[in-house]
Formats: C-alpha cells, sequence, structure tokens
C-alpha cells in the first residue's frame, strides 16, 4: 500500500465516521430529532470524523519525517563491519547506492552481492514498517471515532468542541508564514556560518576578487578559490540602477498621465495592459534580453564602433526595467490618487496649470509614497533572477562599464548550486552566504519602504 | 494668441501682475503641453515594448508548429526482423537502405553518411513504433513520412541561407541538391508539429516536445493548490477574523506582508536546505517544488483573501451574529462564501505567478534533463518556464523556435488563467 492510498482510505474512513456520529445524535435524541441536541446534529458527526482524522493523520506525519532514517539505520546496522567502518561521507555514497537498487535504477553493470543483500534488507524494514504504519493509523482511526460515538448524548457541546478544533486548526495555519521565514532565516544563517567559518567574514565583504571554483585534489593547479564579493555587489548594483534608470520615469510618467490626465476609457485599457508586463514570466523577458536585445545592442554598438560584450550589463538592466515599469507605475498610481483632491483645487485656485500642480504639489505630496514604491521596485530588481541569469555574464568583473560583462548575487548562487555538490565545499556554502546577504538586504528595503508607505497612507487618513 | 499676449506685455505702461502673469502664459502652456506628451509618451513605451516582446516571440515561434517531413519508401524487410524480438531490428538500416534506393548514385561512405544525416536520428523510433502497432507490415514497402533532420527543417524554413559559402552553413552542397530533388518530387514537407506537443524533452530539436514539462508543471500546480488554497483562506479567515489585536498577530502580519517581497531565489535555497537536505525528500520532485511554490504563493493568496474578507460589510456579520449564530458559523455561513469569488480571484492570480516561477525550482534540482514523461508526484520531472530555461540555453538554432513556441504556450495558459480570474471578479463584483 502507498502512502496515498493510506491517506485516502484515512480520509474516507472520515467521512463514514461523519455520518455514524450524525445518526447516533439522531439515535440519542430520543425522538425529539435536532431539538433533543445540544448542538446541530453535523456537529456531532463532524466531531466524529475530526476526531478519526486528526489522531490519524499526526501518526501518519510522524512516520513519514522519521521512517527514512529509521529505516536506514536498521539497514546499516546489518551491514559487515567493514562497511559500517566505513566514513560518514563514504557510508553515505553506499546508502545511496542501496537506495537506488531498492527503487530499481540500477547505476553500474554488475550489482555487489553484499549491496543487494541490503537492498533486500531495506526494502523487507520498509515494507514492515509501511504495514505497521497502516495498521497503527487505521486502528487508532477508527478507536478513536467509535470513543467519541460512545461519547455523544444529547447533552454534550459538541460544537463547541469542533470549533475549538478548527479554531486551532486556523492558527496553525497562520503560523505558516512565520515558520518560513523562520526556516529561511535558519537554514540560510546555519550554512552561511559554516561558509565564513572557512572564509573570514571580512574577506567575503570586502575583498575584490571572486573566483569561487575551487581545486577538487591538493595538488590540482588552478584557482584556490577567491571569495571576495565586492564584485558581485558592484554588478547587482549597476544592473538594479541601469533597471530602475529606465522603471521610475516611465513608471512614474505612465503613473501621472493615468492618474491626473487620462480619461476613464483610456485608463480602463491601458492599466491592463500595462499590467500585463508584469504577469509576463522572468524567464520569458530572459529569453528576450539574451536572443533579442542583447544580440541588437552588440550589432548596434559594433555599428558604432564600439566593442560590447554579448552579456552586457546593459541589455539585462534593460529588460528588467521593463519588467519593473509596471510595478513603478501601480504603486506610485497608487500614493499619487491617495493626494486629497483639495490640495490640487487649491493649486489651481492659484492659478497653477495642471502641470505644475502635479509638479510642485501632488509629487512633493506624494514624494514618501513613491519613494517607497521605488526601493520595493529597487528590492524586486536586486532579487530577479532569470533575466539575469539569461542575460548576464558569469565572470565577475570589478567594473563600471554598463557595456561590459557583469554578474550579480542572484546568478551566482544559480551558478554555485545548479547541478550537484557536495555540502562541506566553501564553493556551495558560498551561495547560502550571498543568499543572507541578498536576504537581509531585500528584507531591509521591504521594512523601510512598507514603513514609508504606511506612514505616508496614515497622513491623509 | 500668443501674439495678442506678446503685444499687450510690451512694457509701456507700469507693470501689472496681470502682465507678468499674461507674459509667461504661453511659455507654461508650453510646457504644459510637454509634460502632457511626456507622460503619453511613457505609457506609449510601455505598451510598445509589451507589443515588441510579443512580436519579436511570436516571430520566432510561429514556425516550431510546422515540422519538415521526408518521405521514404521504406522495406520492412522480413529477413532482417525477427518477428519475437521486433526492437532488435535495425531500423536505421531500413533508413539508410530507402535513402539508397532513392539516390542510387551516391557511393562512398562519406557521401552516405551525409545522405542519411538528413534525416532524423529518432525516425528509428517511429519506424519501431509503426512495427510495433501493425506486426503484419513486415515484408511490405510503405511510403512514410519521416521527420527531417534539425538542419534540414532550418533549411526548409529559410534560417539557413542557401547561398552562404558552404564552409558557413551546416548543410553541404550534395545535401542541398539531394533536399532539391526530393523538393521537385514533393517528397519533402512541412507538416504539423504533433511531437512538440506529445513529446518530452531531447537532444534533437526536432524530437523535443513540451508535453513532459507541461505535465510536471501540473503535478506541481496540483501540489501548490491543494496545499496553498486551503492554508491561505484559513490564515485569511484567522487573522481577519478571529485575531485578537496583539503583538503575536502584529509578527505575522508584517511577516507576511514581507515574505510577499522575499526574492523567490530565496524560497529555493530554504527548499534545497529545508525540504532536500534536511527532510531528505528526492530531488527534481513535482511534491518538492510544490511545497516551495506554496510557500511563496501564500502571502499573495493571504493578501487577497484578507482583502476579500474584508469588503464584506459588517451588517452581513451583525445580522448573522443578531439571529444567533456562532463567531464560526457566521463565517463560514455567511462571510466566507461572500468573500469566495475574491479569494478565488486572489488563488488563480497566485497559480499564474507559481506557473511562471523558474528560479526557486532550479535550486532543488528540477533542470535536470527528463526525457520520459512523469508519471507520479515524486518522478523527476521539469517545468514549463524550466524548460524554456534550458532550451534557451541551447545552442542549436532549432531551439531558437522551439523555445519561442513553448513560450507561447505558457503564455496562453496564463493569460486563460487570467481571462478566469477577471471573469469571476467582474461576475460576483458585488457593490456594497
Amino acid at each position: 500500500m502507498t502512502p496515498i492510498t493510506l491517506l485516502i482510505i484515512v480520509l474516507i474512513l472520515s467521512s463514514v465516521f461523519y455520518f455514524v456520529g450524525r445518526k447516533r445524535a439522531f439515535a440519542v435524541a430520543g425522538g425529539k430529532g435536532a431539538r433533543g441536541l445540544h448542538s446541530l446534529p453535523t456537529y456531532y458527526g463532524a466531531l466524529t470524523a475530526l476526531w478519526c482524522a486528526i489522531p490519524a493523520l499526526l501518526v501518519f506525519c510522524l512516520w513519514q519525517m522519521f521512517e527514512t532514517a529509521i529505516v536506514t539505520n536498521l539497514v546499516i546496522r546489518d551491514l559487515p563491519d567493514q562497511i559500517r567502518m566505513l566514513p560518514p561521507e563514504r557510508l553515505g555514497l553506499v546508502i545511496n547506492d542501496i537506495r537506488n537498487l531498492v527503487s530499481g535504477n540500477i547505476v553500474s553493470g554488475e550489482i555487489d552481492p553484499v549491496m543487494q543483500m541490503a537492498a533486500d534488507r531495506y526494502r523487507n524494514v520498509q515494507a514492515i514498517s509501511m504495514a505497521a504504519l497502516t495498521v497503527i493509523a487505521l486502528a487508532l482511526a477508527v478507536l478513536a471515532a467509535l470513543f467519541v460515538r460512545q461519547k455523544i448524548n444529547p447533552g454534550m457541546r459538541a460544537r463547541n468542541h469542533v470549533e475549538t478544533v478548527v479554531k486551532i486548526i486556523l492558527i496553525l495555519c497562520s503560523t505558516i508564514a512565520v515558520f518560513t521565514t523562520v526556516g529561511i532565516v535558519l537554514s540560510v544563517l546555519y550554512e552561511s556560518i559554516r561558509f565564513f567559518k572557512i572564509i573570514p567574514l571580512t574577506d567575503f565583504l570586502f575583498g575584490l576578487e571572486w573566483s569561487p571554483q575551487m581545486a577538487i585534489r591538493a595538488d590540482q593547479v588552478g584557482s584556490s578559490g577567491a571569495f571576495g564579493a565586492i564584485p558581485v555587489f558592484l554588478g547587482t548594483a549597476m544592473i538594479s540602477v541601469i533597471a530602475l534608470t529606465v522603471a521610475v520615469p516611465i513608471g512614474l510618467m505612465s503613473a501621472i498621465y493615468l492618474s491626473e490626465y487620462a480619461g476613464k476609457k483610456f485608463r480602463d485599457a491601458a492599466k491592463p495592459l500595462m499590467e500585463i508586463l508584469a504577469g509576463i514570466p522572468t524567464v520569458v523577458y530572459g529569453f528576450f534580453a539574451a536572443l533579442t536585445v542583447a544580440p541588437f545592442i552588440r550589432n548596434s554598438g559594433g555599428m558604432l564602433g564600439m566593442d560590447i560584450s554579448s552579456e552586457s550589463a546593459l541589455a539585462a538592466g534593460l529588460v528588467m526595467g521593463i519588467m519593473i515599469i509596471p510595478f513603478v507605475s501601480s504603486l506610485s498610481d497608487d500614493v499619487i490618487n491617495a493626494v486629497p483632491q483639495a490640495l490640487r483645487d487649491g493649486a489651481y485656485g492659484l492659478g497653477a496649470t495642471r502641470s505644475e500642480t502635479i509638479r510642485h504639489v501632488v509629487i512633493p505630496a506624494a514624494l514618501p509614497g513613491i519613494v517607497g514604491g521605488i526601493l520595493l521596485a529597487a528590492s524586486r530588481a536586486i532579487g530577479e533572477t532569470m533575466i539575469v541569469v539569461m542575460a548576464a555574464g558569469l565572470s565577475a568583473n570589478l567594473t563600471a562599464n554598463p557595456l561590459e560583462t557583469v554578474t550579480t548575487v542572484t546568478v551566482q548562487i544559480v551558478t554555485l548550486l545548479v547541478g550537484d555538490q557536495e555540502f562541506d565545499s566553501p564553493k556551495t556554502l558560498a551561495a547560502f552566504a550571498l543568499g543572507l546577504v541578498l536576504f537581509v538586504i531585500t528584507l531591509c528595503l521591504n521594512v523601510i519602504a512598507l514603513h514609508v508607505v504606511r506612514k505616508y497612507r496614515e497622513q491623509y487618513e | 494668441m500668443s501674439n495678442a499676449v506678446s503685444e499687450a506685455s510690451k512694457p509701456e505702461k507700469p507693470l501689472r501682475t496681470l502682465d507678468i502673469v499674461n507674459a509667461g502664459l504661453a511659455k507654461r502652456y508650453r510646457a504644459e503641453r510637454r509634460f502632457r506628451r511626456l507622460g503619453l509618451a511613457a505609457i506609449i513605451a510601455s505598451l510598445a515594448f509589451l507589443s515588441m516582446l510579443f512580436a519579436d516571440i511570436f516571430w520566432k515561434g510561429h514556425t516550431a508548429f510546422r515540422q519538415t517531413f521526408i518521405q521514404l519508401n521504406i522495406l520492412f524487410d522480413p529477413e532482417l526482423i525477427d518477428a519475437e524480438n521486433l526492437a532488435a531490428a535495425d531500423y536505421n538500416g531500413f533508413i539508410r537502405k530507402a535513402l539508397e534506393r532513392e539516390f542510387p548514385e551516391v557511393s562512398g561512405r562519406g557521401d552516405r553518411r551525409e545522405l542519411s544525416q538528413i534525416v532524423s536520428p529518432g525516425a528509428a523510433f517511429i519506424l519501431q513504433k509503426q512495427l510495433r502497432d501493425n506486426p503484419e507490415l513486415i515484408g511490405q514497402t510503405l511510403p512514410l513520412w519521416v521527420p527531417a533532420n534539425d538542419d534540414v527543417d532550418m533549411l526548409m524554413k529559410g534560417h539557413i541561407d542557401r547561398y552562404a559559402p558552404e564552409g558557413e552553413r551546416r548543410l553541404s552542397d550534395k545535401q542541398l541538391a539531394w533536399l532539391k530533388r526530393l523538393e521537385e518530387q514533393n517528397k519533402i514537407q512541412k507538416k504539423f508539429n504533433k511531437t512538440f506537443f506529445t513529446a518530452g524533452d531531447s537532444r534533437e530539436p526536432e524530437l523535443a516536445g513540451i508535453w513532459g514539462a507541461t505535465v510536471g508543471s501540473l503535478y506541481t500546480l496540483f501540489i501548490t493548490l491543494l496545499l496553498s488554497f486551503p492554508i491561505g483562506v484559513a490564515t485569511a479567515v484567522y487573522l481577519e477574523e478571529f485575531a485578537p489585536k496583539n503583538r503575536w498577530t502584529d509578527i505575522i502580519e508584517v511577516n507576511i506582508n514581507n515574505l510577499a517581497a522575499v526574492p523567490s531565489i530565496v524560497f529555493g535555497l530554504l527548499g534545497l536546505a529545508v525540504f532536500l537536505n534536511f527532510f531528505g525528500m528526492p530531488r527534481s520532485a513535482p511534491t518538492v517544488g510544490g511545497l516551495v511554490l506554496t510557500l511563496m504563493t501564500l502571502p499573495t493568496i493571504i493578501i487577497a483573501g484578507r482583502a476579500a474578507l474584508k469588503s464584506v460589510p459588517p451588517s452581513i456579520r451583525e445580522a448573522a451574529l443578531g439571529i444567533g449564530a456562532s463567531k464560526m458559523q457566521m463565517v463560514t455561513h455567511h462571510v466566507l462564501p461572500l468573500a469566495m469569488p475574491g479569494m478565488l480571484t486572489g488563488t488563480i492570480i497566485g497559480m499564474a505567478q507559481a506557473l511562471g516561477e523558474t528560479a526557486p525550482l532550479l535550486m532543488i534540482g528540477m533542470v535536470a534533463f527528463i526525457v520520459d514523461i512523469p508519471g507520479s508526484f515524486t518522478d523527476p520531472s521539469t517545468v514549463l518556464p524550466v524548460q524554456i530555461y534550458l532550451w534557451a540555453d541551447s545552442p542549436e538554432r532549432a531551439f531558437v523556435e522551439r523555445t519561442s513556441a513553448a513560450i507561447m504556450v505558457l503564455l496562453a495558459f496564463l493569460i486563460a488563467m487570467n481571462a478566469v480570474a477577471v471573469y469571476l471578479r467582474k461576475k460576483f463584483e458585488h457593490r456594497w
């Protein structure tokens, strides 16, 4: 039996017990129907169903979490001594081979009899575990449900019980967001600390050279790995600045036109069209940047006699700018609309033209909100991945020339982590250190931006 | 009018304020018009970018829906086929023989190799499948359409310049001559590219399709929907209807707003460190992809859900409580059904986001080269945007049009989803 089937069986069982509980409620009501009960009969059914499903599901989840570890330990215990005494990382490889044998994708041609035995043992233990889980979960479900059914009586406060359980579930769901943040911080921080134990923090933050390729063997000629992240940070900053120089004027001017000048019809047509830009997947922008914009810039530069890299920061930045235009424009649109009409009327009353009102009254009044929006857009640009992965380069050049290749934090994370990795080399851990920096910077930008925008809203409410 | 103004502003009498104002008026109006045009230009610019993007992708990709096929008279030679073991026969040999019968004058190893290169290496599998489905074909000669090699396809679609010097194009002069002859006999044709919609990934562009990635996307989205919708609705309901106003709920709120703006790649790092390394879940599996995307889309769904709940007027709540409903009954029987369209709209938009997301899935190994169509939630698989990313990196010219075509398919899905969201919003929009 697979875990999915077991889950489905538990759910079916639970819905069966819903009707059992409901029927029982009518039975104990003594002919008076629902009026003889404290709660509506459905609540008695729901209570029985909940008590049928919840313990079984809890057992199921715990089992799934720990099953692999326990099964693996049992199998290792039965391995011959010379394998058991291997260092942990070699042992890990052996376990992997055994698992591969179990799942049937055989990598090597001939199979070691010891491994085959271990694989059989693994399969055996796994089957026993699954059978045990099935029996325990189903028994628990039925017993708990029968117990609740037995307890049903007309005075039982079934509704209150059900509502408490549901409320607890709601609370648990709402804590998932917090756990996600905690998970992000802990996982990134943990690996980063391991990284900073090998490479000092100051070398990472202030070093001027980035070449994360490590020598695999001690005697290998080649780079020993340099982890100075300044070129990576500068590359990120440059592409983001290019993106913002495209997006902020265009986004801001469109927001002004849409909210101050455009008629209702034009607005209704143009706004959704601009929002399409925000809905296009970033991988599409990346394709556009790498195969259309970058060659175009390169060719037009070639005509002017300039030597432009085919992975120039300019191409990636331009396309990223297009991507965040709707971001800037919709945020600015919101804040401009929040400026009270009275301010505009005052300016018109003094004889200002529309553009003067906008430039001297509306924009200054909306400035905090606009700045907040730009900060959010900047955090978006810094964290954007696919466009730069596809259109920006890999080599970390320390340059201020937008026509050259630069690399960004996100590009480095992707290149360091895609493919097979070992989790003890600084090369892999460096990705987490970069991830930590990325998370902290975007978090700061977001917190400031959200704070500014909220303060601004309160000012006019 | 501006003439009148400038005449009136000639300083004969002592200046009045009105004159000063009038003097500057023309300039100010000009500035006004300039400013206005600038705004319009900004909108036109962004719409121009949008149409350029669409036009570029359509232009690059529309040819991928048709594929070049070559008609060959294949003889299923009974002496070379073991009826018991159809897979063992040398199907490439049948194709070579058919080509040699078509061009009897070709001799020499090099030339023969060049000749066999105009047909896709995948054609053998097509013959094998044909024979497996109809074993009675053994011994017959059959005119069959087999896919041409990607270079031939590119030539037929005009992406390879026939007149370029021989060294600079991927087809030799001889191959061009053979193809010309096939063309004259009408034995080379462009037909609807079914493979593109039914096959998995492949190293050969003419055999590559998006079905594998689409199925992977469906599995991943299914998991995402299954988890994020209930959790998102539950969170929104708790925060909006039940949560006391205290420090803890404040933390949750700030948290959700921040999570909405965390770069997606960070969720990928979380998935790698927690789901893969800590819990030991399988790499490249739609389940893990779905989990990561759930965490990523939850904030969107929660924020939309809260907005939907907020828009339900308090009078509904008071009326329900007034006739004796409990708070939970008030929410589940009255408020939630009224807020549901808004929540569904938010969920669809969140799903569209998840469908287009690439970066976090790269981190959890969904970039593997996977030929098979995934059959379960734990099979290694890839998703549409990742497939686009992989193809965009491929050097073959034929992958460019396939990438664009895959983008068109992805955009079609996204547009359909957003259209449903807009329709829902329009249909159930309530002005209280």
